[in-house]
């Protein structure tokens, strides 16, 4: 039930309420939740509700761990 | 990154579990506890790259399946009696209960309506004007906030007629019974529960239980990882509680939605398919919420229910069994045809190994 992929805040509606882009169309998403959300912010949603806002920075850390677990590996790539 | 990358780093993980788990004399039990876990383990096809003397066994963290069937009999009551508008999320409409489920209950002219999000009960209530509207709330700590919230939002508009059948539950009461377990080695966190309740709160699990846990994202190398570390932990220790799902959890969780999830849900008691009942394990509606309970508002009586006795879920969401074992897995029950509801929800191990397979 947990959707994993984070989306992104394109707008505050006001009173708690935003939209994200989901693929170029817009959902509404309620920010109760995540009061300090700002537009451009990827957030984690839960049934309508964002309940987290993704951490740019680390995000990023566990992109660069992967890339180099990769590069390290001196694999043939895959056919 | 591209697929080709993600696939050499996930050999190369892959490859650290395996030399960790050659260490070990004995086989390393490790439960996935959130039922997403469950899926996308068994959806990546992960398993095939993990060592032979590492088990992954599934646990309790399936909403729909850890919900008695007793509640779904309340719910087709409650909808029978009172001429109500049930209103639920999709995964809840297939489980069976004593006398039908709510799809069989819709089929006859019941009025079910699926919804995505708990915020569309506040619409549906309004439009059914008189007629009570009654939402059937099942989940953990990533949903009773969402409900908590919508119920926050319908106040002030003066709706009459929304109630709440509440069977939500917290994921630390059973995993401390889980925990006492020997058989288990360690857990694989829940990602978007912990995302409200942090990644400190586990600590007793180390502390307590000499366990270790690690928070974990839910694609297949944030799971990689996550029991790359779980499995060195358990073999070399210290046990300890790790958090690399960082990018969405923070220690302390999210603090404005536990505030709003305690403002309108009180701990109680509650009953857990598998694992019975457990004190302080349920929330339920407290203060001026209350009222919006729909057991308090429309009793019903419906009498204790009993499973099929040939059907596992009970021990395969305690660790204790797993699918294979049941003599009606894909024959008598099937998700078109469930027994069980491990094999309704999506999350279900049953469903998980019927439609993926096991290995
Ligand atoms: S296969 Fe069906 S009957 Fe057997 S344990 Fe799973 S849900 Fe129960």
């Amino acid at each position: 039930m947990c959707l994993a992929v984070p989306m992104r805040l394109v707008e505050i509606s006001g009173d708690g309420v935003g939209k994200v882009d989901t693929g170029g169309v817009t959902a509404p998403v309620s920010l109760m939740m995540i009061p300090h959300a700002q537009v451009g912010d990827y957030l984690i949603i839960h049934a309508g509700f964002g309940i987290e806002v993704l951490d740019a920075n680390e995000a990023e850390i566990r992109l660069d761990l992967f890339r180099e677990l990769a590069e390290a590996t001196a694999e043939p790539a895959e056919p | 990154m591209n697929t080709s990358h993600e696939g050499r780093a996930a050999r190369a993980i892959a490859r650290e579990i395996h030399a960790t788990c050659e260490r070990s004399s004995r086989p390393i039990h490790l439960m996935e506890v959130c039922g997403t876990h469950t899926m996308a383990i068994a959806q990546s096809g992960l398993k095939a790259l993990l060592p032979n003397n590492l088990k992954l066994v599934s646990g309790p963290g399936c909403p729909v399946c850890v919900t008695e069937k007793r509640y779904i009999d309340q719910a087709l009551e409650t909808g029978r009696k009172y001429d109500a508008r049930i209103v639920t999320f999709g995964d809840l409409i297939r489980v069976p209960g004593s006398s039908g489920s709510l799809a069989t209950f819709r089929s006859e002219g019941g009025r079910v309506k699926v919804v995505y999000s708990p915020l569309d009960m506040i619409r549906i209530a309004q439009a059914e004007s008189a007629r009570p509207t009654v939402f059937l709330g099942v989940g953990f700590e990533t949903t009773a906030p969402t409900v908590a919230a919508t119920l926050k939002t319908a106040v002030p508009t003066g709706v009459s007629n929304l109630y709440v059948l509440p069977a939500f539950k917290t994921i630390h009461p059973p995993l401390k019974i889980l925990a006492a377990k020997e058989d288990l080695d360690g857990f694989l966190l829940p990602g978007h529960v912990s995302a409200i309740i942090g990644s400190d709160c586990y600590r007793y699990l180390a502390e307590e239980f000499h366990k270790p846990g690690v928070v974990a994202g839910f694609e297949p190398l944030d799971i990689l990882v996550a029991l790359r570390e779980l499995v060195r932990l358990a073999v070399d220790g210290p046990p300890q509680i790790l958090n690399r799902y960082k990018r969405v959890v923070r220690e302390g969780g999210n603090p404005a939605a536990r505030e709003i999830m305690y403002e309108v849900f009180e701990p109680t008691d509650a009953v857990w398919r598998g694992l019975g009942l457990i004190p302080g394990s349920g929330l339920k509606l407290r203060g001026p919420y209350a009222g919006f309970d729909s057991l308090t508002a429309m009793p019903v009586n419906v009498s204790p229910t009993e499973d099929d006795p040939r059907c596992l879920c009970a021990a395969i969401l305690t660790g204790a069994k797993t699918p294979d074992r049941c003599g009606l897995f894909g024959k008598q029950c099937t998700p078109e045809e469930p027994v069980g509801p491990c094999m309704v929800s999506s999350e279900g191990t049953c469903a998980a190994h019927y439609k993926y397979g096991s290995a």
